[in-house]
């Protein structure tokens, strides 16, 4: 099959082969020093802070997705966030049933909001989301389901460049005002949110975070196994062709619609599972997720960790979210200017990100020879842009 | 309650008290007056209707004031006198000659009481008053109140202003009244019928309370109206009313629309014509509006520091000045950031994203980030009623008004000047257009600015009708692209026919599915729409196309 071939190059970048390793660690590491250490030890990692790491690699998933289509298929989506979005309101809406009669009316059959705006029933949207495999098959199906419908519309007729980067920001505002409604059945404005347990492990203890963390840190290293397959496999490579020349792609034969649909409908499913995994970590799931800001922001994390090498974008994602933290916290004004500066300042002086400029700074050094090599290898199997022009 | 008009009121009072008038007519109003001072509500009445009788328009004011509970006798003297809130109590005047009495406490004057029967007798005969006065505003005001209250003593006076009656205006509130009168005071049928064929010819939301309060049924399904003639002609009248009303709606909605289409087009053409020339999307647009606004702000904060007096005029002074500001900034992002990113439309969208949030935040810091107030001058504040249902407001007229002209002057520009003539060459083919000797990173750096700039002058529109905050251009933003999608690249008819056309589809749209929704439907309807012409409804053709 197509997918099939080159597989034993799956691992053959440094880059791969390290950010597995720190991922399986930190999944490792990470909850065993929170639950086994004493909280007095210089080792010990507070739960909270378990939580805020569990955050940033939903982010770093996110982040993956984004550069699955922009790096290799050249697809700039500014409405990812919206996919995102419906994984976590997917998670949410299961939370929601498990807390049963534990909300403020104590009604057995309705989410507290619904008795709140006096519904009498459950739409019927909501049936099926007592069950946890469902509630995983919608994380992935929903937003699957929109980016195939949205792609099929979008890519038949060769939108491309900045009009469709334009519409798809159009669609996640759509969803915004949409999910805004109080009507829609989704907690309006509010959101979803005081969600007490996860398959009946309760989501404030200390071990249920730790084992959300461990998740998280085990699908992200999954689902960056599955892009570097993707990417390795022959449908990369027409993938990257489509990035590089999208008519000649065409003219030698390839459906480049049908390839553009697959990537983004994938691209949007793993969006989906980072909003699933987000959800129970932060606790709350509400629409200003939808909002074309949140979609632009997760864009620079890839730009700023390197776009087209996958761990890139992983290492941005949590490089930007930990100088969020940083700053909101210590210098709130200073967030935007930093944030808006970095926009500029990636663009303009450092189009490779970091991955990127280091894989060409390493590659010019005299000892850099076999790093060189190496990074020749990548772009035979995955046409790294910019890397032999050097 | 406005201070404004009262003193206003008083300052007539005044200037009529100049006048000399026999001192005889101001004593009996006077005696009249103190019969308001009597502690029985029917011995309040009686003196109202002896005021009434005299027919004195002086009068006017203190009913007025007796009506809104401003009308007070001071402890000390035992004086009847009109209040004005103030700081420290009431100001106070004289209830006959207006004479100012300076500042009381509100415990030092004890209030004239009222009831709704005496409320009820005032209304009405405030209008019998003021029907007669010189100021057609106030005799439109008068018979206004007269149909609102509706009373038959009132008949003879209407008739009598009828008769004499010049303006045409006036004459037709002043049938309205008479004909709102006869239909709920007389028993006759025929006259009933008449005033409600007469009813018929208003369109206006009252007038059809009123035919439809005829039609209404009681609790066992039964016409309380009695007389299946008067109800057939109340059924007449309410359907030429709603005809009325129904066109007016559907005249307002246009308006609407043609006003919020308006508003996108400014919003918009400065974003398509930096698209069309250099491909680029520029995120920071939106800035380039709210920082427009926000210099319309500082431009009217000078005028109110320096010459209040010329504070009309202060819009004028600030279009310019947006444009120049933001026109300089736009060169200057150009300048700084663009050049660099030539060929690469989705990096300059990130950049521009980056460089909003910037500007955004440089806003808040130096303006907070709350509303600001940017006044309305005089000739942009009230309406034009031109019908029953349908107000138009000057702002909106006047941005209308005010969108063509840009939008003139743009087509102008482009069309017959030496550099409109480099900015479509570039357009259609840059490299060609180099070759021919275009300096075309000039024409980019001004396009960019020209688009800015415009960008600049619809935040000074816009600050008359929204709220400037430093988030003023995040709302227009995503409009804007739709404008410009819809519309197509590089072809300002079609920023015009997208414009127009999302502001009439989303008004029109809106009584049905409300505001939400209709916005929905509308990004929805584009998405859709893009798919069957990805290039717009005006798509540029051309090699330059395929890029």
């Amino acid at each position: 099959m197509l997918l099939s071939r080159d597989s034993g190059r799956l691992l053959s970048p440094l880059g791969a082969k390290i950010t597995l390793a720190v991922l399986l660690g930190v999944a490792v590491l990470v909850p065993l020093s929170n639950l086994a250490l004493p909280a007095g030890s210089t080792f010990h990692i507070p739960t909270y802070l378990v939580s805020l790491l569990g955050k940033y690699l939903c982010f770093a998933l996110l982040a993956l997705s984004v550069d699955l289509i922009w790096g290799f298929c050249g697809i700039l989506s500014l409405g990812h966030g919206a996919f995102f979005a419906l994984g976590g309101y997917a998670m949410g809406m299961y939370l929601m049933r498990q807390i049963g009669e534990r909300g403020v009316y104590g009604n057995p059959d309705l989410p507290d909001f619904m008795v709140f705006l006096n519904w009498k029933e459950l739409p019927w949207y909501w049936y099926g989301f007592d069950s946890f495999p469902f509630a995983l098959l919608m994380v992935v199906l929903v937003p699957g389901a929109l980016a195939l419908v949205f792609g099929w519309f979008a890519f038949r007729s060769r939108v491309t460049g900045v009009y469709l980067s334009i519409i798809t920001q159009a669609m996640t505002f759509a969803l915004l005002l949409a999910f805004f409604r109080n009507d829609m059945g989704f907690g309006g404005n509010n959101g979803l949110t005081d969600f007490k347990d996860l398959l009946g492990l309760d989501l404030q203890a200390g071990t249920t975070r730790a084992g959300l963390f461990a998740a998280t840190a085990l699908v992200l290293a999954l689902a960056y196994l599955l892009c570097r397959w993707i990417i390795c496999s022959k449908v990369g490579r027409v993938l990257i062709a489509i990035r590089d020349a999208e008519s000649r792609t065409r003219f030698l034969g390839y459906r480049v619609e049908v390839y553009k649909l697959f990537v983004f409908t994938v691209s949007a499913m793993l969006a989906g599972v980072a909003g699933a995994l987000y959800v129970p970590q932060v606790g709350i799931i509400n629409p200003s997720e939808f909002s074309p800001a949140n979609s632009i922001e997760i864009v620079i994390w890839v730009a700023v960790g390197g776009r087209g090498y996958l761990h890139g974008a992983i290492l941005g994602a949590v490089l930007v979210n930990y100088a969020k933290t940083y700053l909101t916290g210590a210098a709130p004004d200073i967030w935007l200017f930093f944030l808006g500066g970095l926009f500029i300042a990636v663009t303009v002086l450092l189009p490779k990100g970091i991955v990127g400029s280091l894989d060409q700074g390493l590659g010019r050094l005299p000892w850099g020879a076999r790093w060189r090599r190496s990074a020749k290898a990548e772009e035979g199997a995955a046409g790294v842009r910019g890397v032999a022009g050097e | 309650m406005s201070v404004a008009p009262l003193v206003r009121r008083l300052r007539f009072l005044v200037l009529l008290l100049g006048l000399l008038l026999p001192t005889a007519a101001l004593a009996d109003l006077a005696e009249d007056l103190q019969g308001l001072r009597e502690s029985s509500y029917d011995a309040k009445g009686e003196a109202v209707e002896r005021i009434l009788a005299g027919g004195d328009e002086r009068a006017v004011p203190v009913l007025e004031a007796f009506l809104d509970g401003r009308l007070f006798l001071t402890d000390a003297e035992d004086r009847m006198v009109i209040g004005e809130d103030s700081p420290g109590g009431y100001l106070i005047f004289d209830a006959m000659t207006g004479e100012a009495l300076g500042e009381v406490g509100k415990r030092d004057v004890s209030k004239i009481k009222i009831n709704n029967r005496l409320r009820q007798l005032v209304k009405g005969s405030l209008g019998a008053l003021t029907l007669g006065s010189n100021n057609p505003a106030t005799r439109i005001r008068a018979a206004d109140a007269v149909f609102r209250s509706t009373q038959t003593e009132m008949i003879p006076a209407l008739e009598a202003a009828i008769a004499k009656e010049q303006d045409a205006a006036v004459e037709a509130r002043l049938r309205r009244a008479l004909a709102a009168t006869r239909l709920a005071e007389s028993d006759d049928k025929t006259t009933r019928i008449a005033a409600l064929q007469e009813l018929g010819s208003f369109t206006d939301p009252e007038v059809r309370a009123l035919a439809a309060g005829i039609l209404v049924t009681d609790s066992d399904g039964n016409p309380t109206e009695p007389d299946p003639e008067v109800r057939a002609a109340a059924e007449a009248a309410l359907k030429a009313i709603e005809e009325g009303l129904a066109f007016n709606g559907f005249l307002a909605n246009i308006f609407q629309g043609v006003s919020l289409g308006s508003v996108l087009l400014l919003a918009a053409i400065g974003l398509a014509i930096t698209f069309g020339v250099m491909g680029v999307i520029n995120m920071a647009h939106g800035e380039m509006v709210m920082l427009g606004a926000y210099t319309t702000f500082v431009v009217q904060e000078i005028f109110r520091s320096t010459m209040p007096g010329a504070f009309d005029y202060s819009l004028l002074v600030a279009v310019p000045a947006a444009f120049v500001v933001t026109g300089a900034i736009g060169i200057g992002i150009e300048r700084g950031i663009i050049r660099f990113l030539y060929g690469r439309p989705l990096e300059t969208l990130l950049a521009t994203w980056g460089l909003s949030l910037i500007l955004q935040q440089v806003v808040r810091s130096l303006f907070g980030p709350t509303n600001r107030e940017v006044g309305n001058p005089a000739w942009m504040s009230g309406a034009w009623e031109v019908a029953g249902g349908l107000t138009l407001t000057y702002n909106r007229i006047w941005i209308i008004v005010f969108a063509l002209l840009v939008f003139t002057t743009l087509m102008l520009l482009i069309r017959r000047s030496s550099y409109g003539l480099q900015m479509r060459a570039v357009t259609q083919n840059r490299p060609m257009a180099s070759s021919m000797g275009i300096r075309t990173g000039w024409v980019d750096a001004m396009t960019f600015g020209l688009g800015s700039g415009i960008a600049g002058m619809a935040g000074v529109a816009l600050s008359q009708i929204d709220n400037v905050s430093p988030n003023l251009g995040q709302g227009y933003i995503i409009d804007s692209f739709m404008v410009v999608v819809f519309g197509g690249v590089g072809n300002l008819w079609g920023t015009l026919v997208g414009a127009l056309s999302l502001g009439l589809v989303n008004k029109f749209l809106e009584p049905y599915a409300g505001a939400v929704l209709a916005k929905i439907f509308i990004l929805v309807a584009i998405i859709l729409f893009i798919q069957k012409r990805p290039r717009g409804i005006f798509a540029q053709r051309g090699r330059a196309v395929e890029s």
